[in-house]
């Protein structure tokens, strides 16, 4: 059984007791314990079940590369899916449940697609996709969904009620991992000067080093290390941060960090977890290595676990997967375990070595303690259904019938070791294959590349490819002297090791029964059968068979499965390794959290948000709100028990009838100034510009090159040299940069410049008929007809507030629209209600605004435009120079396309019943096209209900439409039907125009 | 995630300061013009792969636009310079020349 040792466990602290929880049941362990070493003490060897067959499962590694032992944690608005137990640290109260199983974890009824497993082999779902066609939407697909995905994803409505945050750092060198190497690099970046941030993912320095025993510079890695720490610390230009991965690489020397800050403990004092971005000189990586399991019969059971994972557990935790255990390597390293586990006082039934011979100092040392070797030797077999009970040993090269029975309890493999080069290769840094240590390795000549074309990415220790101690330390002189920094190599005293076999399959003749029962990828129940049949079937490339057998597509991007199932595929393609080549890899090294990507940036922090100055006024009132660009405008001001349409139609029939008013502080306000401003003003809009006389107000047309219509609005001359410009709400920003590209980069002569002061200014329309009334009321300068006619701006004092006044109408109504210094908004906002109050003064809402300039057939843009209308297919003739040599557009309108007649062009229309027309209804035409579906000759751009003229009024563009005044034609509806609508005049309202020229 | 030095202010901008504007150095064919030169203005870009003039602006650092080459493929950049340039200029060309020995301006 999986239980404590009375000794051992360096990471623990014995006296203190953590209680947790696992399937509702409470468990003991300690503090410094994972959630992985406290489940092995308490003889929790089953943690969950696979995902494709349900197979039992049990923990196999020791870090974040663990693709088992995944389980949910927290309850309710903490609950979180997919959680690897090995990288969990235990604290106080701690809840995990297991996933993946149906109805319970020790009775899965899912395990039966194990026993139907040849019915769901290798690409099964593709298969499954083309035949029975039926099948797949009745039978296929419902049992899938019921059965896929590991952890139950968090309610929909729940909200993480945790804190995460963003933090920027610029650094001359980030440092990812604080092994040795790690620590060493650090050293000398940090004496040398360097701004140095060293992260290390998990909660302690040394990595490897304290668990195997190194001796460093004369001392033990762990007396090593804490002198290394301390001097570290001690440095103003280290900074040190544990629980950190740098999880992903970028372009030119950007890279992602992710620190676990509240997991361990969780609080609502500090966030969560915290994301770095990092722009570092250089990032050097010292991400050590991942053993890697061998594939043999049975290799997935609960209790066969990574040699190096084993005595992690032991040294670190004091815990042992097993009371008798059997080893299986490839390679000396794996006997460090045997003599771990011997020293712990755990029994090792024997060591099982695929090579012929094993010499080394590590195996002398395993033979002195009496532990038997079986070299040339396989594992064919292991037994037990839920945990190991004996593994089966019988000759590795060939069958000689003979084997040997051998009881255990767990199983310690080793298959070699592949460097972590994932950060080298994020950014394209290119792998050699290693023969001697059968492993990928950096090539330094191809590093990944920065702006200066240079490689910004070094990597050191087992990273390198130094996987034994002496090699490490001199990847880390070596590569950090490189880079100009002087680095002593530090002497590290391991044992000799003789060079693995490289075994992929064992034992080596194993047949289809076998090769069936050799897990490769375990959280996806990828086996070496599925690679080799996806092989047999035709998949050459290494991306497809990774996609089409899903190896390494778990949650653990095959880190455990990548090179052995490579090897498996160019072992059956009879290609090298190297010619078979690897996956990509991709950030983030492992998962991170939803949490830390977002950061802050959620509720009102999710964007940033414009208020105009009379803003607070809208919601104290309860107005209805909608966003227009990053503005929030009040849709409507509806009163107690009022629909928003019944509000819309009461805030219209107050503005006709006497008097309405909008904050229009939103609309976008440009100053276009200089000597050369009025030629520029030529070429940004389509009318003629240059003959406005100041004091006077132009309705223009601004068009792309393309000559399409992009934005509109009122132009006021201020004087000879300045003109301001009126946007869109939305279009502000937008048409300020188009203004200053032109003028940055084409016209870069001309005397002009531009200011966006759109939120200078607050600006109110007072609109109705008793408008003028109002402005007298508040007195201070003339606005009567005569003085300030229409189309007319005045400057002065309304009611003691500094006005800029324009006679100007969106509505049809008698109008003015007031700016006032921004500051003044709100003030001038109350004044104007209070004297309006003797004429119902009513403030509108975008949507009455939207209704009001429908009756008078104006176009908005963004609804009667889309990017691919032209202001002649609006009836906007008037407003286009024929005068001009040039305009911007003008050029693209002379397309023969853009010139012919035969175009949808804007009508308006009413329906001879009198209803509204569904919003993006088409007219339809006679005939079906290519598809089957219906042709259609036009289509609605607004359409609302009027309540000025009590009927569905619309404007759409039809082909050729202003020709076709009077017919009768018919639009679609969603459920199928069809309305009968008139072609009529847009403008539905006093097309005389005689009410906003009082 | 680049880095671009913006020649106006000289900062080194983050890309999420910088607003890309296209290929660089086009000439512009208004009125007057015909379909074929219209057409090669509005709409045809060589979509290089490998060394690259492009506009960029600066948009939330100091608002104005400048022009930058480089490698489109690597995404190394051989130099900024300001908008106000009809043609790449001669140090920027030796920069490219002296990482790419092999491009020409075409």
């Amino acid at each position: 059984m999986s239980t404590r040792l009375p000794t051992q466990g360096r990471l623990i602290d014995r006296s203190s007791t953590v209680k947790f929880t696992f399937n509702g049941k409470w468990m003991r362990g300690h503090a410094g314990d994972t959630l992985a070493s406290a489940l092995l003490a308490n003889d929790q060897m089953l943690v969950g079940r696979s995902f494709k067959y349900h197979r039992p499962r049990g923990i196999v590694a020791s870090g974040g590369e663990e693709p088992n032992a995944l389980v949910n944690l927290g309850r309710h608005k903490r609950h979180e899916p997919n959680q690897r137990v090995t990288t969990t640290e235990l604290f106080d109260k701690l809840e995990a449940t297991s996933q993946n199983h149906w109805p319970s974890l020790e009775f899965d009824v899912g395990a039966v697609n194990a026993m139907v497993s040849r019915f769901l082999p290798a690409g099964f779902y593709y298969k499954t996709f083309m035949f029975p066609r039926a099948f797949w939407k009745h039978v296929f697909e419902p049992v899938i969904r019921q059965s896929a995905g590991l952890g139950a994803a968090p309610h929909p409505e729940t909200r993480d009620p945790d804190r995460y945050e963003h933090f920027y750092a610029h650094v001359d060198m980030v440092i990812a991992g604080g092994g040795i190497a790690g620590l060493m690099a650090a050293l000398a970046s940090g004496r040398a000067g360097k701004r140095v941030l060293l992260v290390e993912q998990s909660a302690h320095w040394g990595g490897r080093a304290p668990v195997d025993g190194d001796v460093v510079d004369g001392q033990s890695a762990e007396d090593w290390v804490k002198n290394a720490v301390e001097e570290l610390e001690k440095m103003e230009n280290v900074s040190l941060r544990l629980r950190t991965q740098l999880s992903g690489v970028y372009d030119h020397g950007y890279a992602l960090a992710y620190e676990r800050i509240g997991d361990h403990a969780p609080s609502e004092e500090s966030p969560r977890h915290r994301l770095w971005r990092i722009r570092a000189g250089r990032i050097v990586a010292a991400t050590g290595a991942i053993e890697r399991p061998l594939s043999f019969p049975g290799n997935d059971k609960p209790g066969v676990m990574l040699a190096g994972a084993v005595r992690d557990y032991i040294v670190n935790y004091g815990v042992t997967p097993g009371d008798r255990i059997v080893v299986v390597t490839n390679n000396d390293d794996g006997y460090r375990t045997a003599l771990t586990a011997h020293a712990a006082g755990v029994a090792v039934a024997c060591v099982v070595d695929p090579r012929p011979t094993a010499d080394g100092d590590l195996p002398q040392q395993v033979r002195a303690l009496n532990i038997p070797v079986r070299t040339g030797a396989a594992i064919s077999k292991v037994k037990g259904l839920k945990r190991v009970v004996s593994v089966r040993v019988q000759a590795f090269a060939e069958d000689d019938g003979g084997y040997d029975e051998i009881p255990c309890d767990a199983v310690a493999m080793s298959g070699g070791w592949s460097p972590v080069v994932h950060l080298w290769s994020h950014c394209g840094g290119k792998l050699n294959w290693d023969e001697g240590q059968a492993c990928f390795v950096p090539d330094t000549d191809r590093p990944p590349t920065n702006q200066n074309g240079e490689g910004y990415v070094t990597c050191i220790g087992a990273a390198a490819g130094g996987l034994q101690g002496a090699a490490a330390a001199k990847t880390v002189a070596d590569r950090m002297s490189a880079l100009g920094i002087a680095t002593e190599e530090v002497p590290v005293q391991t044992a000799n090791e003789a060079l693995l076999a490289p075994v992929w399959v064992m034992p080596a003749y194993a047949g289809v029964k076998k090769r069936a029962k050799m897990w490769l990828d375990f959280q996806n129940d990828v086996k070496v059968s599925d690679v080799m049949l996806a092989a047999q079937e035709g998949y050459e490339s290494v991306e497809h068979t990774k996609r089409y057998t899903t190896l390494g597509m778990a949650t653990d991007q095959g880190k455990l499965s990548n090179i052995n199932g490579l090897a498996v595929l160019a072992e059956a393609l009879d290609k090298g390794i190297p010619q078979v080549g690897t996956t990509t890899f991709r950030p983030p090294y492992t998962p991170i959290s939803m949490g830390a990507i977002a950061g802050e940036a959620k509720g009102a922090l999710f964007q940033p948000l414009r208020r105009t100055p009379i803003h607070d006024w809208h919601e104290a009132q309860g107005a209805y709100m909608e966003p227009v660009g990053h503005w929030r405008r009040p849709y409507c001001f509806p009163r107690d028990g009022e629909s928003h349409e019944d509000a819309v139609n009461r805030e219209i029939d107050a503005t006709r009838r006497s008097l309405g008013l909008l904050d229009a502080s939103t609309l976008g306000k440009i100053i276009v100034k200089g000597p050369d401003a009025p030629k520029f003003m030529g070429m940004l809009y389509t009318n003629m510009m240059s003959s406005l006389k100041p004091g006077k107000c132009r309705y223009g047309l601004m068009c792309n090159e393309n000559g399409f219509l992009m934005d509109d609005g009122v132009v006021v001359r201020l004087d000879e040299e300045t003109f301001l410009c009126h946007t869109t709400s939305g279009g502000a920003d937008t048409v300020h940069g188009w203004m200053e590209d032109w003028l940055q980069c084409e016209w870069w002569d001309w005397k002009v410049y531009t200011a966006n002061v759109t939120e200078q200014w607050a600006q109110i329309a007072v609109v109705g008929p008793n408008a003028r009334k109002l402005l007298e009321k508040l007195g201070g300068m003339d606005v009567s007809k005569d003085t300030l006619p229409f189309m007319q701006m005045a400057e002065g004092t309304l009611g003691g507030f500094d006005a800029r006044v324009f006679r100007i109408s969106f509505s049809g109504e008698l109008s003015y629209e007031i700016a006032v210094p921004a500051s003044q908004g709100r003030a001038f906002w109350d004044a104007l209600h209070e004297a309006g109050a003797e004429w119902n003064a009513t403030p509108y809402g975008t949507e009455a605004l939207h209704v009001m300039r429908a009756e008078k057939g104006f176009i908005m843009i963004g609804d009667e435009t889309d990017g691919t209308v032209i202001p002649q297919d609006l009836g906007l003739n008037w407003a286009i120079s024929k005068k001009k040599e040039d305009f911007l557009g003008k050029r693209g309108q002379q397309r023969t396309f853009m010139a012919s007649e035969d175009r949808w062009q804007l009508v308006g229309l009413e329906t001879v019943d009198g209803s509204v027309l569904p919003d993006g209804s088409y007219c339809v035409a006679d005939g079906k096209n290519a598809n089957g579906q219906a042709n259609v000759q036009g289509r609605v751009t607004s359409t609302y209900y009027s309540p000025t003229l009590a009927r569905g009024i619309s404007m759409g563009l039809v082909h050729k439409g202003p020709d076709r005044m009077g017919e009768v034609v018919e639009f679609n509806t969603v459920d199928g039907g069809r309305v009968k609508t008139k072609i009529v005049s847009p403008v539905f309202y006093d097309p005389e125009g005689e009410k906003q020229n009082v | 995630m680049l880095t671009l030095t913006c020649p106006v202010c000289g900062v080194d901008a983050c890309e999420t300061e910088l607003a890309a504007g296209g290929e660089a150095h086009l000439k512009r064919y208004g009125p007057g013009s015909s379909d074929d030169q219209f057409e090669e203005y509005m709409f045809m870009r060589p979509n290089v792969k490998g060394v690259h003039f492009e506009r960029w602006r600066h948009a939330m650092g100091c608002g104005k636009w400048f022009l930058a080459a480089r490698d489109t493929a690597t995404l190394e950049v051989f130099g900024t310079y300001p908008a106000q340039t009809l043609e790449p200029p001669a140090d920027i060309l030796k920069a490219i020349k002296a990482k790419r020995p092999d491009w020409s301006l075409t």
